[in-house]
């Protein structure tokens, strides 16, 4: 599967790897509703940082779509927030 | 839904934005390339737009830092003629710059932070348009193959994904330059009004105060000076200019001290007006003789 980690790249990881992204995932969905923004960095953290590792950095020449992506390393809780709140344009 | 789907579900829709996708894939894959040469132009000159700000808070901060030292001076000037209140003032004014450079110090580093990223994003981006550059025509000549239609709208994809990330790079510098811009005007402002130290030339207040004080101090010494003149101690050739002192009557000036001056304006041959000063704005000190 392929994973982005926005403004850094595009990272290739087995299913099995990604499955053990699931829990920081739902991490990162809890600190995102209740604003705890220690909680949302710490998770965000260890999600950048597993992708970097367990992931092989996709070839500059290979142009795929990504099946999951995740914030900048440095995004806030803020930015995030604002981010996935562009996606309720022109949803029902 | 995780919060990693979410994202990817809007950076690709805003992605197909990004990229009308024409009829013919081949059209897409010619279109695909234009606008990455497009977005590679833009970003070159976001780069040249934060190194820009970068700068401009640069200038600033020397600006300030000279207000700084100047306040720092004037405290001390301050101090000399027993003017607490003014030193005080001053060393005031003078924290104010204090957070006003750590605030820039904040920009400064957020920019440079944008500069890299932008740096890094410029690079990557370069080499993906060399490389998207050749892979089109290779995969415009298998157009035919029902597979290569796929891999077409796969590549094409891929790369308005990148555009749509690249995109949202560049919107992050951009944002750092406007809030720097924000500040920049407002301390633009603060220089200009004289809240913080003007150092265009005109005075600022606390200098007005003590240039005052110290002309004032002045004006007693050229008095004293004048009084010695017209007083000399030993025998003085005119009887009738000696005996000015201590004439209460002939006072009308307020002039605080001592001091009653009951002779003519001293004009021409008074010492001020011996020598020429340096400065054609700047008054003799008194100490010529």
């Amino acid at each position: 599967m392929i994973v982005r980690i926005l403004g850094e790249g595009q990272f290739e990881l087995r299913e099995d790897q990604v499955a053990a992204l699931e829990e920081l995932d739902q991490q990162l969905v809890a600190a995102l509703d209740s604003g705890d923004e220690s909680r949302f960095t710490a998770a965000l953290t260890r999600l950048v940082q597993t992708v970097r590792s367990d992931g092989t950095p996709v070839a500059t020449d290979r142009f795929v779509p990504s099946d999951l992506t995740l914030p900048h390393e440095s995004a806030t809780l803020a930015e995030v927030r604002e981010l996935l709140a562009s996606e309720d344009v022109g949803e029902s | 839904m995780g919060v990693m789907k979410r994202l990817t579900n809007i950076v690709q829709a805003k992605a197909n934005k990004v990229l009308d996708k024409a009829e013919d894939p081949r059209e897409t894959l010619d279109l695909s390339y234009e606008k990455q040469i497009e977005q590679l132009q833009q970003v070159k000159r976001g780069l040249a737009d934060v190194a820009t700000a970068k700068k401009r808070i640069e200038l600033q901060a020397q600006q300030l830092q000279q207000a700084a030292a100047k306040l720092q001076d004037q405290a001390r000037q301050a101090l000399t003629q027993n003017r607490e209140d003014l030193a005080t003032e001053a060393l005031t004014r003078r924290s104010g710059i204090a957070t006003q450079l750590e605030g820039l110090k904040t920009q400064h580093d957020q920019l440079a932070q944008q500069q890299e990223r932008l740096e890094a994003t410029t690079q990557q981006l370069q080499a993906r348009v060399e490389a998207f550059r050749t892979q089109k025509e290779t995969l415009k000549a298998s157009y035919t193959a029902a597979q290569a239609q796929t891999r077409i709208g796969e590549a094409v994809s891929g790369i308005s994904e990148s555009m749509s990330d690249t995109g949202l790079a560049m919107q992050r510098a951009q944002d750092k330059i406007a809030q720097m811009q924000a500040r920049a005007g407002a301390v633009d402002e603060l220089l200009a009004s004289g809240t913080l130290t003007d150092l265009s030339g005109s005075t600022d207040s606390i200098q007005a105060e003590l240039d005052r004080t110290a002309s004032a101090g002045q004006v007693e010494l050229q008095l004293a000076q004048l009084k010695s003149e017209l007083n000399p101690p030993a025998v003085a050739p005119s009887g009738e200019l000696a005996a000015g002192t201590g004439t209460p009557e002939a006072t009308e000036e307020p002039v605080d001290g001592e001091v009653v001056p009951d002779q003519p304006p001293a004009t021409g041959p008074a010492a001020g007006a011996a020598k020429a000063p340096a400065d054609p704005f700047s008054l003799d000190t008194g100490s010529a003789s």
